[in-house]
Formats: structure tokens, sequence, C-alpha cells
């Protein structure tokens, strides 16, 4: 449905991205993840066609964004970071406003207004002149705006910057349930936020890709690095242990027990504890007889926790060199 | 068309919510009215013609369009830049040309709706004398020429800004300078031609005695298609900053 190649654009002397290239296929909900200044912006105006990029090329829904900038607007639903509404406007009119620049035939668009309306949480604001909603709502409308033409890619630009946490969830919510029917990419530098919207997230840093990650249901699955270095995580369940033992004797008994894959050392506490990681199959369980183990040896058991890798580290190991 | 349409309308209703109408139409009557008394009470004690009224009247409303207009294009573009909104219009799928004549003509919807209130003056005038349609009529005519002229200019300077008031100063200044520049007319030679032919007032004159020359209404006419052409090029250019 997107397809970057090779993206480029400088500000004068100022490089915004360099050589970006991704793919986002039909129904994926794709995040685009990386700090501030890294060019996530940039690229979505980009793909908007709200400006030409200095070389590369990128398509979006087949359509070229330089040579066919008409068709491609067409098909894609777009929420900038700095909202565009016109606050003098009652959220009604504009929003027939912007069902008529976007070529919804006249029959359809009380339809389609209704629709947004409710679908944003805004029926009852339908009358309310937009300079006097709260920030949350007029992100809604915002919202609202882009969707009203049911485009096939949706382009959000930091959906949920300023909300409060009960907004937050709803419009996480509202952009899940779009998901199902809409191509979506969205910029987000909130990590759980990425985790639980989208299947894929790319990360962005200093204006070129860093790598992506694959989740599914929130976790991650893999992550693949620029570089082409590619981890694939849930090959297998890791579990964190420390205990009051001798080190190595410790060590050796685990790594006796069925499914154990590794045991990796942690390091040692100051009262020379062991602490270590220890790899086992997936759908088994070893606690029972580490438990055991470790009861039947008369030694104690201080911490026993399950591991699972963050999007936070992945993130920080992707945008530090 | 549709889009124009469509941006014509959003427009117009937005210069209506935001009292700007109200106020820029009601001091433009408000303020012609009373030339139009004072040249009324002169005529009344001294034998000037008729016409004497009519030319009073139109010149001062052509000065007051000279200020009025720049506040009325001053918001076009600039609003949009400085609000973001700019973006939602340029990812829309419309032409920047159809933006452009869009908001134009709600500008310019406004100018014909303020001219046509005050020829509540001129009808005013059947009431006591006889005064001479011919060059009302033409003194319209040049009035909304030479108004379009300011919308285009005033057009074109707010798409180069996000800035309101200077889209509305760098408007006046250029159109006040455009309109003395006939001043210099007087001086002999090709220079004072050249001079005459570019200033805006110049040519309404022709328009104020009854005159309909071709070479002014062509004159008006290219002004306000190289302003507009222009304006389509900057909101273009805009992109590749």
């Amino acid at each position: 449905m997107i397809e970057v190649e090779n993206l480029t654009k400088y500000y004068g002397n100022i490089r915004a991205i360099e050589n970006v290239t991704f793919r986002v296929e039909k129904g994926e909900v794709v995040g685009f993840l990386g700090p501030n200044g890294s060019g996530k912006t940039t690229t979505m105006r980009i793909l908007t066609c709200f400006m030409p990029a200095s070389s590369g090329r990128a398509t979006v829904a087949g359509y070229d964004v330089f040579t066919q900038s008409l068709d491609v607007r067409r098909h894609i639903g777009y929420m900038p970071e700095s909202v565009p509404l016109y606050t003098e406007m009652k959220v009604t009119s504009y929003l027939k406003y912007v069902s008529k620049i976007r070529k919804i035939p006249r029959t359809q668009r009380n339809s389609r207004i209704d629709a947004v309306l409710e679908s944003c949480g805004l029926t009852h604001m339908r009358n309310r002149i937009i300079g006097q909603l709260s920030k949350g709502y007029r992100q809604r409308v915002g919202l609202a705006q882009a969707l009203i033409h049911n485009p096939d890619v949706l382009i959000l630009d930091e959906p949920t910057i300023g909300l409060d946490p009960k907004q937050i969830v709803e419009i996480r919510e509202l952009i899940k349930e779009l998901g199902k029917e809409h191509t979506i990419l969205l910029s987000t530098h909130i990590l759980p936020e990425a985790s639980m919207i989208c299947g894929r997230i790319i990360v962005i840093n200093n204006g070129s890709i860093a790598g992506s990650v694959t989740l599914s249901d929130g976790r991650i699955t893999s992550v693949q690095s620029s570089e082409g270095e590619m981890t694939t995580l849930g090959e297998s369940e890791e579990l964190y242990v420390e205990a009051k033992a001798p080190a190595e004797d410790f060590s050796a008994a685990v790594a006796k027990i069925p499914n154990v894959i590794d045991v990796q050392t942690a390091g040692e506490s100051a009262d020379n504890h062991p602490r270590v990681y220890i790899d086992y199959e997936l759908n088994t369980d070893i606690r029972e007889e580490l438990s055991n183990l470790i009861i039947n040896n008369g030694w104690e058991l201080l911490e026993m926790r399950p591991v699972e890798i963050t999007l936070e580290e992945v993130f920080l190991r992707l945008t530090t060199e | 068309m549709k889009n124009i349409a469509a941006i014509f309308i959003k427009e117009l209703h937005s210069y209506f919510v935001s009292v700007i109408a109200y106020i820029v139409i009601i001091g433009f009557i408000a303020l012609s009215g009373l030339f139009f008394t004072s040249a009324l009470a002169r005529y009344s004690f001294s034998q000037d013609s008729v016409e004497f009224v009519t030319a009073v009247l139109f010149g001062n409303m052509s000065v007051m369009l000279l200020f009025i207009i720049p506040l009325l294009t001053m918001r076009l573009f600039a609003e949009e830049k400085k609000s973001g909104t700019i973006e939602l219009l340029m990812t829309a799928p419309i032409r920047d040309t159809e933006v452009v004549i869009g908001k134009f003509l709600a500008g310019w919807a406004l100018l014909l709706g303020m001219l046509l209130l005050s020829f509540l003056f001129p009808i005013l005038m059947t009431q006591y004398g006889n005064p001479d349609f011919g060059p009302i009529f033409s003194s319209y005519l040049g009035l909304i020429l030479l108004g379009s002229c300011f919308l285009s200019l005033g057009i074109m300077i707010s798409s180069m800004t996000k800035n309101q008031i200077v889209a509305a100063f760098v408007s006046f200044g250029a159109l006040l300078f455009l309109w003395v520049i006939g001043f210099l007319s007087n001086r002999a030679g090709v220079l004072g031609d050249i001079f005459s032919y570019i200033s805006l007032i110049e040519h309404f004159e022709y328009f104020s005695r009854g005159i309909v020359g071709l070479k002014h209404v062509v004159y008006y006419l290219s002004f306000i298609a190289v302003c507009l052409f222009l304006t389509v090029k900057s909101v273009e250019s805009a992109k590749w900053k």
C-alpha cells in the first residue's frame, strides 16, 4: 500500500531524512517510532504530498506521490501533528467543508459525517464551535476529518499527543478498530502505545531507518536492524533467578532440568549469590522443578521472574550506536 | 469547479463569522455616506455640475478600497499558514489554482456586496435630480476592476507570509506605491508615459469620466491575471522550502 524507496529530504543544507526505505502492506498497522526530530513528520509530509522529497521515490496505493499527487491525496486520510482546524467553525460545518474538498458525493455527505461523528465519539459535540472544544475533542475532530472519505490509507502524526489517559485509551481503541479495515501509518514516541496498537514498528533515528520490530499481541516476535541483522525472539522463554547457593553447583544443577536450553550467568550479588538467566523450551514450565531443586539442595530462592524483552530495550539498542 | 465553490463558500462563511465582513462593509458604507453628504452639501452651495458629486463619491470610494481590501485579503493564506490548516488544504485532492480562485472569488463577492450597497447613493440622487447614469455605471465597472486588482495583489502578498499584519501592511504599501507612481507621470517623455500606464489610478480616471477603454480594461485584467498566477506559483513554491 505504501512503498518508500531511498527517500531523502534536505531543508536547505539541513538533512531531515536520508535513504529512507520501507514498505507497508495492505491492512497493516505500522508505527513510526523515533526520538524528536528524527524525521517522522517529514516522511509523512512527503507521503501525503504536502511537500516533495529531494530524491528517492514513494508510492501510495500504487500512485507516485510526486507525479500522481492528486490520486494519492484521494486515497489518503491525514491527520497532521498540528491538527488543522478552523476554530471559528462548528464541528459539523467543518466536516462538511472537508467532505466537499474530499469530493464525497452530496448524497453521502450527511451519512458520512454522522458515521465519523459516531466513531470518534463526537455526536454530542456536533454543534459546538471548534474553538471552544477541549484539546482531546479537537484531536478527535482532527481524526474525524482524516476518516471522512473512508480512505484506504490513514496517516496519523502523533494522534494521541496532548490527551489525558482516558482519552488516550479511547483513541487507541478507535485506531485499533480502524486498523481492521484500513492501512494505517502512525507516528509516536510513546513506546507502550506503539506496542499496543501496531503490528509492526519502524524505528527511525537521525533521519534514517534504524530497524523494524514485529509484534503480535503486544509481544515482540522479531527485531530486524538496518544492518540486516535479524533476531527472532519467542523461540524460547526466559527466567531470571537469584538464589542463595554456590554458583557453580547451582548452574550445573539447573542445566540438568528437562527442557532447559541454556543457562547464562548474569553476575553475582554482593553476597556472592548467583544470578542467572535460564532459557527453556516454549510452552513448558520449569518453575516447579526449579523450586524443588533449590529446596531439595537446602538452598534458598531469592527471586524468580519471567523475562520479556521490552520495546524500550529494543528501541534503545536500535537508536544508540 | 465544485472545489472552487467549496473554498468560496467556506471563505465567505469565515468572513461573516469573524465579523470582518460586517466591520468592513459598515465602515465602507458609512464613510461613503459621509463623502456623499459633504459632496452634496458643497454642490448645493456652489454651482458645480452634478458630475462633480459622483466624481467625488467614486474617487473617495476608490481610495477607501485601497485601505480596506488589504484587510480583507490579509488572512486568506497567512492565517492558514499560521494555524497549520494549510496542511489540510494542500493534502486534499484539490489543485492549488482552485484554492487561489476560490479565495479570490470570496473576497470578490464581498467587494461586489459593498459596491452594490453603495449603489444606494446614485439611487438617492435620482429622487432629487437627474444624474447621468453612463459615467455612474462606467465608474462602477472601474471600481470593480480596480478592487479586483487590489484583491489579487493582496492575496499574492498573503500567500508569501504567515503573519497577517505583515500581509496587510505590505499589500497596502505596494498598492499605495502603484497608486502614487502616477504622480510622476507629469514628467515629459517615455518615462512619464510608463509611470502613467503602470499607475492603478490613472486608468480609473477614464472610467470615472464615463470612458470604458479597451486599453484600460486589458490593463486591469492582465494585472489581476498576473497576480493570481504569481499567487499559485507562490503557493506551489512554499512546498519546496
